[in-house]
């Protein structure tokens, strides 16, 4: 690491601008930078040349490229309806837990964040308690309400509602926040106006925190697309989403492990494209969420 | 299953400031008749959130208690009170209390690798150096894919014989089990490990890089000018201005690694010869596959409870630390 402590030329206007990033990278720095990439992208290159092979290929030599591609494996999972059956409600589930999760979100961060009143707080240790309760604590009791008491077992609603509730106290705890710190002269020029509460809510405090929405809703998004657990539980059959789709066809055909590949690296993509156009958000809501 | 993210830090500290700065901004006081109807209004505002809460949360936490106090095999109404005789055979299960033992395998694991590796990547990326922007990306691309994507990958990799891993391993000349890694009793934990440390390394970089760029640009300078090395400057002011960052990540980690169930669900299923249960995975296969729900919500309470404790320690012992120094 010693290659990076170089003396730094003199402070100058040029360097203050940035300097947080002291220290050059020596050959040393690089190596160990490619080293992590080679680590962290391996597998999931693995995955996706793999699906260009076949079992014999694979079997023959696993850490070999292609030769010569194939893309037959591809095709048979675009080909499979089941694939697009469980990408159609991984969608709509996830979907439906961001709508509720951010609407319902929004609608209880904003008294907590724009009136007084006495229970203000009490109330919003409620939803800071709510992070303390992980989905895994309550799965048998959910599944058995979601299946009987409520009749929406193997349901899209039956997913989504209970995930949009384990995620609310997160968005309601970045939300209020954000809320508080959105100027509020606007606010109270309607009011003035004679505007109702809940008019300047829809028309004006809404539009106003987008940015923040849309930080949760990719959040949630993103949770709900990767979930497993409650999925699991409540679907069957046509109803599964990709997590479980996955997970089936790699013990259904594990003698098939270039098909098991193809289909992996194909339920990659929709996650990775979110993540590489919604990087700043996703990044920023993490941050967030940390530094509070 | 929620990743360890969603447990934001803020909820052990409802922050200070926060209601301070809310002070500040406080709307005009209202007249009598317009108390009632802000009343109103907060209700209506409230209402869903707490709707879902109380029916999809607090009422499934609380059929969970219940039910750990009677045997119940899934059918009927709950009649056979058994007091706290399902705790007993909780507590008293080798294979409930190795899972508890796991999970703390994994709470500590975690933080002494993770942690220093994950401080270590982001001083690297903290550098001025080419395509810094691009290795961020890529550090944090395992983080976005799911836990299930991620271990079915791993799961192939890591197979005897045909696995990626055996002849990568093979040629350089590490032997490898004849059961493969996962195979193996002794080696399944550490294995489990390895990925998990694969797949969730990126947001401590993440995190941390973060915090390291907060750090004020004339404290270095400062440093430098009075002749402090790289080094000394990392250790003496960047990581020490950075803890409280660090902190929450320990919290974040320990929460999640508490709940582990997707990624030992994929790769072992608990196995083998149980040598690889966490609390969460013991808890569904006595609930959906033995029929044993009163078994499943005691250890279900038991899970909770350790979390709690923890959390709670751990909010007092040391991310109160952070609270102080901001008052």
């Amino acid at each position: 690491m010693s290659t990076a402590a170089r003396p730094r030329e003199r402070r100058s206007g040029l360097m203050a601008r940035r300097s947080t990033a002291y220290g050059r990278g020596g050959p040393l720095v690089y190596l160990v930078a490619l080293l992590v990439v080679a680590l962290t992208l391996g597998p999931v290159l693995y995955g996706a040349l793999g699906g260009f092979r076949s079992n014999e290929q694979l079997a023959r030599d696993p850490a070999a490229l292609p030769d010569p591609w194939l893309t037959r494996n591809y095709e048979g999972v675009l080909g499979n309806s089941g694939f697009w059956t469980y990408a159609l409600n991984s969608t709509v589930i996830a979907l439906i837990t961001t709508v509720v999760v951010v609407l319902a979100g929004v609608m209880a961060a904003y008294p907590l964040a724009r009136y007084q009143f006495k229970l203000r707080e009490p109330l919003f240790m409620v939803f800071v308690l709510g992070l303390l309760f992980p989905a895994a604590v309550a799965i048998v009791p959910l599944f058995i309400l979601v299946t009987r008491d409520l009749g929406l077992g193997n349901t899209w609603w039956g997913v989504a509602l209970p995930q949009a509730a384990f995620a609310l106290p997160t968005t309601v705890v970045i939300l209020r926040p954000f809320l508080m710190a959105l100027p509020k002269e606007l606010e109270e020029a309607a009011m003035i106006d004679g505007a109702s509460r809940i008019r300047i809510f829809w028309r004006i405090a809404l539009p106003l925190s987008m940015p923040g929405l849309v930080t949760v809703g990719v959040l949630a998004f993103v949770a709900s697309w990767n979930a497993y657990l409650l999925p699991l539980l409540l679907l069957q059959g046509d109803m599964r989403t990709l997590p479980l789709g996955v997970a089936d066809f790699s013990t259904q055909y594990s003698a098939d492990t270039a098909g098991v590949l193809a289909f992996t690296t194909i339920a990659m993509i929709p996650a990775l494209i979110l993540f590489l156009a919604m990087q700043r958000r996703i990044v920023s809501g993490l941050q967030g969420a940390v530094k509070g | 299953m929620t990743s360890p993210v969603t447990a934001a830090p803020e909820g052990t500290d409802p922050g200070a400031a926060v209601t301070r700065r809310a002070e500040a901004r406080r709307v005009t006081p209202r007249s009598g008749a317009g108390k009632r109807r802000q009343r109103l209004e907060i209700a209506i505002f409230v209402a869903p959130a707490l709707a879902l809460m109380a029916v999809f949360v607090v009422y499934p936490v609380y059929s969970a208690a219940r039910m750990s106090l009677y045997r119940w095999k899934g059918f009927g109404p709950l009649v056979d009170f058994v007091g706290l005789r399902n705790y007993v055979r909780v507590l008293t299960d080798d294979v409930f209390t190795d899972a508890v033992v796991h999970n703390f395998i994994i709470v500590f694991a975690s933080i002494l690798v993770q942690l220093p590796l994950g401080l270590a990547l982001a001083l690297l990326l903290n550098r001025r150096i080419r395509g810094r922007g691009l290795l961020r990306t890529i550090i944090f691309v395992p983080y976005v894919l799911a836990e299930v994507i991620a271990g079915v990958v791993w799961f192939q990799m890591l197979q005897p014989r045909t696995g990626l891993l055996e002849t990568i391993l093979g040629s350089v000349g590490i032997p490898v089990p004849e059961q493969g890694f996962l195979g193996t009793p002794d080696l399944a934990l550490a294995t489990v490990f390895v990925v998990l440390t694969w797949k969730y390394l990126g947001l401590a970089v993440l995190l941390f890089l973060a915090g390291l760029q907060g750090v004020p640009d004339e404290l270095h300078e400062a440093a430098q000018l009075d002749g402090a090395s790289w080094w000394q400057v990392q250790r003496r002011i960047a990581i020490p201005l950075i803890a409280p960052t660090i902190r929450t990540w320990c919290f974040l980690s320990m929460i999640g690694s508490l709940q582990l169930f997707d990624m030992v669900w994929i790769l072992t299923g608990g196995g083998p010869a149980n040598a690889t249960t966490t609390m969460a995975t013991y808890l569904i296969s006595q609930g959906t596959q033995g029929g044993n729900f009163g078994i499943a919500g005691a250890a279900s309470v038991v899970l909770f409870l350790i979390g709690f404790v923890m959390a709670v320690a751990y909010q007092f012992l040391v991310l109160r630390r952070d609270t102080k120094e901001d008052a």
